[in-house]
């Protein structure tokens, strides 16, 4: 990082082992970075909802927030999933809402500028985005075929479509089925990534401008603008794909439920 | 042409889908409010598909982004 005045802008997505592990089938297992912020997620959700939940008569603040996110998925859950069937899953949808925008605002944070703290985004990485979505595609293949049986298959058909078009029909409708998950998974993790890039870049430009001193220091006014601008984009960002994740499982989960 | 500058140049020729989905997620959120200003009772109730249709135009948007920074990152010798 310090060589040439130069940030490598991937770096921040870097794992590393705070806590030495030990080896399993060959394979290195230790607490990591990824691991522990996954952790400092988990509490500030668990703190957030304690914190909302003492059911006082006359809600204050806090209250007022809990209860707003937990009517919101709610809300998610009862627009997308028609029927009474919806409301089980309201754990799941609730769970991924939460974990996706605690981790995504966690990793907006500014808390580098504290010594020795290297924040890290949990959604940043592929495989967390996308054990997400495997559960989520598990979801909906377990309960179609408990549900339908092998009737879940006509999923693929849409009503109406003439014979001689069924089997292009159904092989067109199984492909979207099954990207589905790298479509989730990818789309988390890669605006992500994409917002956190882009403001190192700019970062980067700050520093080089400043190196250079001069009138040069306008380019590096300009970049922390645009950095500011950046970042409130991304808090955008960061809540649109919690609330996109949620819609679309919930979306799938209703395919799985009522078939077409 | 050595291998790095290629690299940089086809970075930056995958980043012509970027601006693509830019194109297409405004056209999602225009069209929408076109017909939400025409009908604004009604458009409450389409939200969700706004944000469906917003997800899968920016997927797309995205993945033209992790073509991009899978070439400029790649190992240069290949």
């Amino acid at each position: 990082m310090a060589e040439e005045g130069k940030i490598d802008p991937m770096s921040q997505f870097a794992i590393e082992p705070i806590v030495g592990g030990f080896e399993l089938f060959g394979q290195q297992i230790s607490f990591t970075n990824s691991a522990l912020w996954m952790f400092v997620v988990l509490g500030l959700i668990y703190v957030f909802m304690i914190g909302g939940m003492k059911r006082e008569l006359v809600p204050g603040r806090w209250q007022i927030m809990v209860e707003g996110v937990v009517g919101f998925v709610d809300n998610i859950i009862a627009t997308s999933i028609s029927g009474p069937a919806g409301k089980k899953y309201t754990p799941w949808v609730f769970t991924l809402f939460m974990f996706i925008l605690f981790a995504n605002l966690l990793g907006m944070m500014p808390l580098g500028i504290i010594p020795g703290i290297h924040p890290f985004t949990v959604t940043s990485q592929f495989t967390v985005t996308g054990i997400l979505a495997v559960i989520s595609f598990s979801i909906v293949l377990i309960v179609g075929f408990w549900k339908h049986k092998l009737k879940f298959f006509s999923l693929f058909i849409p009503h109406g479509t003439p014979l001689p078009m069924i089997p292009l029909i159904f092989m067109v409708e199984l492909l979207s089925f099954m990207v589905r998950p790298f479509s989730l998974a990818l789309r988390l993790f890669v605006a992500m990534i994409a917002g956190h890039i882009l403001i190192k870049v700019f970062a980067n430009f700050v520093i080089q401008a400043i190196d250079a001193g001069g009138a040069s220091i306008l380019v590096a006014i300009l970049s922390i603008v645009f950095i500011a601008f950046v970042s409130a984009l991304e808090l955008l960002v960061c809540a649109i794909q919690a609330y996109v994740f949620a819609l679309l499982t919930s979306l799938y989960i209703n395919d799985a439920e009522n078939l077409h | 042409m050595d291998l790095s500058s290629a690299q940089v140049i086809g970075a930056g020729l995958a980043a012509i889908g970027v601006g693509a989905a830019a194109t297409g997620v405004g056209n999602v959120f225009g069209s929408f409010l076109e017909g939400a200003l025409r009908n604004p009772s009604a458009a409450d109730g389409q939200q969700g598909r706004l944000f469906i249709g917003f997800a899968a135009a920016e997927l797309l948007g995205l993945i033209a982004f992790a073509v991009a920074m899978i070439i400029l990152y790649a190992p240069p010798a290949a």
